[in-house]
């Protein structure tokens, strides 16, 4: 292991702009938001040099750590702050940083109107330094601050405009969903250090094979319901499409690029738990074969643009969680969709951004249409992130999704066919969900209904868009080409330890395949929505669509199961708290005053009273004497 | 003539001063009650000299005497002074504690 002392300035650098931001106040507005970007850029360098330094290195040598302090010191229970940068973790810093660096870039144009556009530059500073502090702790505890970091910023920023009270509640909604996977971490850190006695990962790491099978699967599912939550998976999806009140680039760099895959991370890193517990890598494939439906399900009939991204945006980590349950095979196309992802949503969130600046912040896609005239520029990044994540070769979605979709067919038995099945009919129906919002948007007749043209965004939001747009197209080739990623991250992630012997289809057929859902479901999309459309959703539709609509029930499911039974016992416990407790508490006050009042009366000033008082005292103290000694 | 009849008298003219004590409002009548008590500890205090066959008792009743004659002398003090601004010999109408 490499000793290294610039891992620190990772988190340093933006966690101390955004105190500074948030401390010097208003007198900052007018520099507060070059500062952010200045520093988010820096940290982007940082990680490029890193990245070079560790490229140049021989492979057993790349990962590099640096001890801050001794955190937690007690018995034989030591932690230390360290940060901890591998071929795992580069991968992120480098997403983080660099998406994050372009993001912050276009908020300065996108934000510009707004007055607190300093308090929003500190926050996205907040989450850069938490998510890298998540990506970068060597343990499952500095993971773990980094993690309430990211939950904490995320909060903040969906509820930035908070004067608007359901804004306001889509914050608190994801803040409390986040909650229920962070008891599943901390419950996961618990078990493993009653386990292990130890909570980095690579003390865990080597003693696995101390552990019994019943450990680590409970640590497995702890873990995955912790990425459940981060990563908006099912049951605990429902917070992502509500966290689309926050601004455009927040939901672009938060819930689309990075936070969000916090789980996939999560689960990578912990491979060494999940290969040795089966059923818990099973749930991890049912959980992302489930909510890539469910998500995609969704995105099918959600008329608001943010919402259509955001249930894809969940229905692609589906595909990554069900790679990581894939085994050792899963991790690095799980990385690679990841990545590819990252670049692609973020373009295209930052895209619907573009429109809705020049829309008066129109979300609903039925009062769009026929954009593409008015703004060629985001339309054609917008079309570039869109043959991406259908899975267009050679764009980048071909490839990494191909892969997932070529290793579920292949991981062997009746369990290959459905995931694989899955993952097939999830490609159609993202084709089809992503045509339609492309259709609805750009093309068609125009639907905005006011005589304002909408005009294409400052330079300063499309050049982060173009950016990530060209990452988009070749970001999918170059991770891929001669299995690049693969290689790269063999070191981290689990060796495969027995190769698979057949293969169900081979790579060619599996594109094919691919390819003909893609087309299928294009075809169908363009079918429904080309020629005119109306400004309303219509009235009469399937019942499978108003279930979509509702985004399959999800939060009428946790209002009756989860939120009014949670009430109504917090309304007992809480009559009960005012009747015992409080009860109890004002009872010995009661008793106090009236025992103090009736006292009281025996002072009535007159001697004789005392003298007699005192005669009775000297007479019970006699008797008593007599009675005891007698 | 038994020696036990002279605790009986201490007892009985104990309990009159302490009755006196309580029930009379004049001042000079509960003080002169007070007397009354603490002559009736003495006498008691002598008896017990007697029965026992030594000084003791009897030395502790000059000690009484001292403590009496120093109290006479604070507590008419105190009664002139009460008597002087009210011009009431009355203990009810000093009162003033309970406020």
């Amino acid at each position: 292991m490499q000793i290294s002392e610039n891992l620190v300035w990772f988190i340093a650098l933006p966690l101390f702009s955004s105190a500074i931001l948030l401390l010097v106040g208003k007198r900052a507005n007018s520099w507060g938001h070059i500062a952010a970007t200045t520093v988010s850029a820096s940290t982007f360098v940082i990680g490029v040099i890193e990245f070079f330094a560790m490229q140049a290195r021989p492979e057993e040598n790349r990962a590099v750590v640096q001890k801050l302090f001794t955190w937690i010191s007690v018995g034989s229970f030591n932690v230390d702050a360290s940060l901890l940068l591998d071929q795992l973790s580069i991968c992120f810093v480098l997403l983080i940083t660099g998406v994050g660096t372009l993001i912050h870039i276009y908020s300065i144009s996108y934000m510009s109107h707004d007055l607190d556009r300093r308090r929003f530059f500190a926050y996205l500073n907040l989450f850069i330094a938490s998510m890298l502090l998540l990506v970068l702790g060597d343990s499952y505890l500095n993971l773990y601050v980094g993690w309430e970091g990211v939950g904490l910023a995320s909060y903040l920023l969906i509820g930035f405009w908070n004067q608007k009270p359901t804004y306001a509640t889509a914050a608190k909604k994801a803040f409390v969903a986040n909650r229920v996977g962070d008891v599943g971490l901390s419950l996961a850190i618990m078990i493993a250090f009653a386990t292990f006695g130890d909570v980095t990962f690579s003390g865990i790491k080597e003693q696995t094979d101390a552990a019994s099978t019943a450990q680590l699967t409970a640590i497995g599912l702890m873990l995955l319901l912790a990425a459940c939550g981060k990563s908006a998976q099912f049951p605990l999806q429902s917070w992502l499409g509500d966290a689309m009140a926050g601004p455009t680039p927040v939901s672009a760099l938060i819930h689309a690029a990075t936070m969000v895959t916090a789980g996939v991370y999560l689960i990578t890193r912990s491979s060494f738990i999940f290969d040795e517990a089966p059923i818990a890598q099973l749930m991890v494939l049912i959980v992302g074969a489930v909510t890539l439906l469910f998500g995609a399900i969704i995105g099918t009939a959600k008329d608001d643009i943010k919402k259509a991204l955001a249930a894809s945006t969940m229905s692609q980590i589906g595909y990554m969680i069900l790679a990581t349950g894939l085994g050792p095979i899963g991790y690095a196309f799980a990385i690679m969709h990841l990545l590819t992802h990252g670049f692609f949503k973020a373009s295209m969130f930052l895209g619907a951004g573009s429109v809705m600046h020049g829309m008066k912040d129109e979300v609903n896609m039925r009062k769009y249409g026929g954009i593409g005239k008015f703004m060629p520029i985001t339309a054609i990044t917008f079309g570039l992130g869109y043959l991406a994540i259908i899975g267009v070769p050679p764009f980048a979605g071909f490839y990494s999704k191909d892969k997932i979709i070529e290793t579920a067919f292949n991981a062997g038995g009746i369990k290959g066919i459905a995931l694989g099945i899955a993952t097939l009919l999830g490609a159609a129906i993202t084709a089809f969900y992503m045509t339609r919002v492309v259709i609805l948007t750009f093309f068609g007749n125009e639907r905005w209904g006011h005589k304002d043209e909408p005009h294409e965004s400052p330079a300063l939001m499309l050049i982060p868009i173009a950016l990530l747009s060209i990452g988009s197209v070749a970001s999918g080739y170059l991770l891929s080409r001669g299995k690049s990623l693969v290689n790269w991250l063999e070191p981290v992630v689990n060796p495969l330890k027995e190769h698979h012997a057949e293969e169900l289809f081979s790579h060619t057929t599996v594109s094919l395949m691919t390819i003909s859902v893609v087309i299928i479901g294009v075809s169908i999309a363009v079918r429904k929505y080309r020629g005119d459309q109306s400004d309303t959703a219509p009235e009469k539709v399937s019942k499978l669509t108003i279930a979509a609509r509702k985004d399959l029930f999800q939060d009428s499911l946790n209002e009756a199961a989860f939120m009014r039974p949670g009430q109504s016992l917090i309304q007992k416990l809480l009559n009960i708290d005012h009747l015992v407790i409080d009860g109890a508490v004002r009872s010995v006050g009661v008793v106090s005053i009236s025992a103090g009042s009736k006292l009281r009366s025996l002072q009535n000033g007159y001697v004789r009273s005392y003298a007699l008082m005192m005669v009775i005292g000297v007479l019970s103290l006699i008797a008593v004497i007599w009675v005891v000694t007698a | 003539m038994p020696i036990a009849n002279y605790l009986y008298l201490a007892a009985i003219l104990f309990t009159i001063g302490a009755v006196g004590v309580i029930v009379r409002r004049n001042a000079i009548v509960v003080f002169m009650c007070i007397e009354l008590m603490l002559n009736a500890a003495n006498l008691a205090f002598v008896t017990f000299a007697r029965i026992n066959g030594n000084l003791e008792g009897q030395v502790v009743a000059f000690f009484t005497m001292v403590v009496a004659a120093c109290e006479v002398v604070v507590g008419l003090a105190i009664i002139v002074t009460i008597y002087r601004s009210r011009r009431s010999a009355s203990v009810d109408d000093a009162s003033l504690l309970k406020r």
